[in-house]
């Protein structure tokens, strides 16, 4: 990786208001145009460090870089257009009364109006493939309708770095495979939280593992779900029948 | 904007009516009805010449008059209320049909009626010709301070999600065997009504963190900058300039 990584995460540790320390010093970085998938148990602390990658939550201690920028007051704007962060329910993230309305929202909110705005939310749309969709309600949609929708939203500002928070829960396996053809046709840096498992081997080519707050693994997503050692060490476990060597 | 939160009283249709930009029609209506409460009660003329002005906008619009009338039962308690005032406001009386009837009350209940279903008709033709996004986008572009505006969006969007979620905590407690039965059973219900608002608010806050994700800073960006053209703020307005007329003339005469 000679460029700028996407995303550099450097020491990074935060403790919730209520005292509760969720991130003990965490250290990754994201090379751009790479999938990589964050594995790890329940209240390990994912949920934590995606709200760090745009400034929701604001670092105890360590930095966030975003394509060699800072997350800070400073570039707030900026980075919030930089990173778009797909949360787990569509209902949270689809919140204006049309698709359309909805996309346009994130480049409208930085100033694009008109023409240029149509066209934008137009080709977010189609990267998704709900074009047709564009003057429907959310609320009238499949869940996994939806839930591309929330990709569009996203793709719409132009993301240097697609953050999922479990993109592939609660969709029936035929949206779960529409999802990944999608994912797959993006030419952003993609960081995917995910619980499921083949889903990461299937679409990142590299995995890290969150445990108890720190990075615990970072390697070829292969090598690490076929390590039961460490998977077993961090409460992951494969599907009943998955073998991961066995898939090509 | 094309098929989005159609109300039970939108009626789909594509009439000049239909298209005019929805903050003329807002100004319309609202300049009819100030028009027609200006009218003094005793120029009865007036306003069966303000019912034909309505009756030619739902021509226009293509509404049937079925339609606006079955949609004028929201009126029904006022109708109530008019037709007890020749009883009971005092006066001068005169005798109807052998009943004796109170002059004033008489003049009060016509005065409440007319009125009242003229500003009642003239809001449903505007209810049946606007979907309610674009009542929204209509009262915003009207000036509708920002905050209000994105209430009232809110509640278009979440209204059917947070439903949802009441059928679906009534649905498990009756796959519990509960059913709500008297006064015993109100505790129950009320922790129901705890859960949701907490399950609402904390939706709430989920959503202004996706918001604030996207760039959001306090105000909705207006999307659909679509300023209104002289002919339509002319079509929209034609209604209460046609009336305005008639009161001027009833006010005078
Ligand atoms: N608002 C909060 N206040 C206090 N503690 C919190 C808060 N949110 C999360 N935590 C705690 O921080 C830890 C990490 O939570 P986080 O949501 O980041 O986990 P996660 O890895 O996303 O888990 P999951 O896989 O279940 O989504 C957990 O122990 C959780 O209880
Ligand atoms: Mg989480």
């Amino acid at each position: 990786m000679t460029s700028t990584p996407s995303l550099d995460v450097r020491g990074l540790a935060y403790a919730y208001p209520d005292g509760h320390q969720a991130l003990f010093g965490v250290d990754l970085t994201l090379g751009r145009g790479e999938r990589v998938a964050l594995l790890g148990p329940n209240g390990a602390g994912k949920t934590t460090l995606v709200l760090h990658l745009n400034g929701i939550l604001t670092a105890g201690a360590g930095t966030v870089t975003v394509a060699g920028l800072p997350v800070g007051r400073k570039h707030m704007a900026e980075i919030r257009r930089k990173v778009g962060i797909v949360f787990q329910d569509p209902d949270d993230q689809l919140f204006m009364p049309t698709v359309r309305e909805d996309v346009a929202f994130g480049p409208a909110a930085a100033g694009l109006r008109g023409a240029a705005l149509d066209a934008v939310v137009a080709r977010a749309l189609d990267r998704v493939g709900m074009g047709e969709y564009a003057d429907r309600p959310p609320h009238h949609l499949s869940f996994g309708q939806r839930r591309r929708v929330a990709v569009a939203t996203v793709l719409a500002g132009e993301p240097e770095i697609l953050v999922l928070d479990e993109p592939s829960s609660n969709l029936d396996p035929a949206s779960r495979r529409e999802l990944a053809d999608v994912l797959r046709s993006l030419d952003v840096t993609v960081l995917m939280v995910t619980h499921d498992l083949p889903y990461a081997l299937e679409l990142c080519p590299r995995s890290l593992i969150l445990s108890e707050g720190v990075i615990a693994a970072d390697g070829p997503t292969r090598e690490i779900l076929s390590d039961e050692e460490l998977m077993t060490r961090h409460r992951l476990e494969l599907p009943y029948g998955f073998v991961p060597g066995s898939v090509a | 904007m094309g098929a989005g939160h159609a109300h039970r009283l939108y009626r789909r249709g594509d009439s000049p009516v239909h298209r005019l930009p929805p903050h003329t029609k807002l100004a319309a209506v609202l300049g009819f009805v100030l028009v027609v409460v200006t009218t003094p009660r005793e120029a009865v003329w007036a306003f069966a010449l303000y019912a034909a002005l309505l009756a030619g906008v739902a021509a226009r619009a293509r509404v049937p008059a079925g339609f606006v009338l079955r949609r004028l039962a929201i009126e029904i308690p006022f109708v109530a209320f008019a037709v007890l005032m020749p009883f009971v406001v005092p006066g001068e009386s005169t005798t109807v049909l052998g009943v004796s009837l109170s002059v004033p009350g008489l003049w009060g209940a016509w005065n409440v009626l007319a009125k009242g279903t003229l500003g009642v008709a003239a809001s449903v033709l505007l209810a049946a010709t606007t979907e309610l996004r674009d009542l929204v986008l209509g009262l915003q572009r009207l000036g509708l301070p920002s905050l209000l505006v994105q209430i009232a969006s809110f509640m278009i969007r979440y209204g059917d999600v947070i439903t949802d979620e009441m059928r679906r905590m009534s649905v498990a407690r009756r796959s519990r065997g509960f059913e709500a039965r008297g006064v015993r059973h109100w505790g129950v219900l009320a922790k129901s009504a705890g859960a949701l608002f907490i399950r609402s608010y904390e939706r709430g806050e989920r959503v202004h963190l996706a918001m604030v994700s996207r760039g959001y800073t306090g105000t909705m960006p207006l999307l659909d900058e679509r300023p209104a053209t002289r002919a339509q703020w002319a079509g929209a307005l034609a209604l209460p300039l046609a009336a305005l007329p008639l009161c001027l003339f009833a006010l005078l005469g």
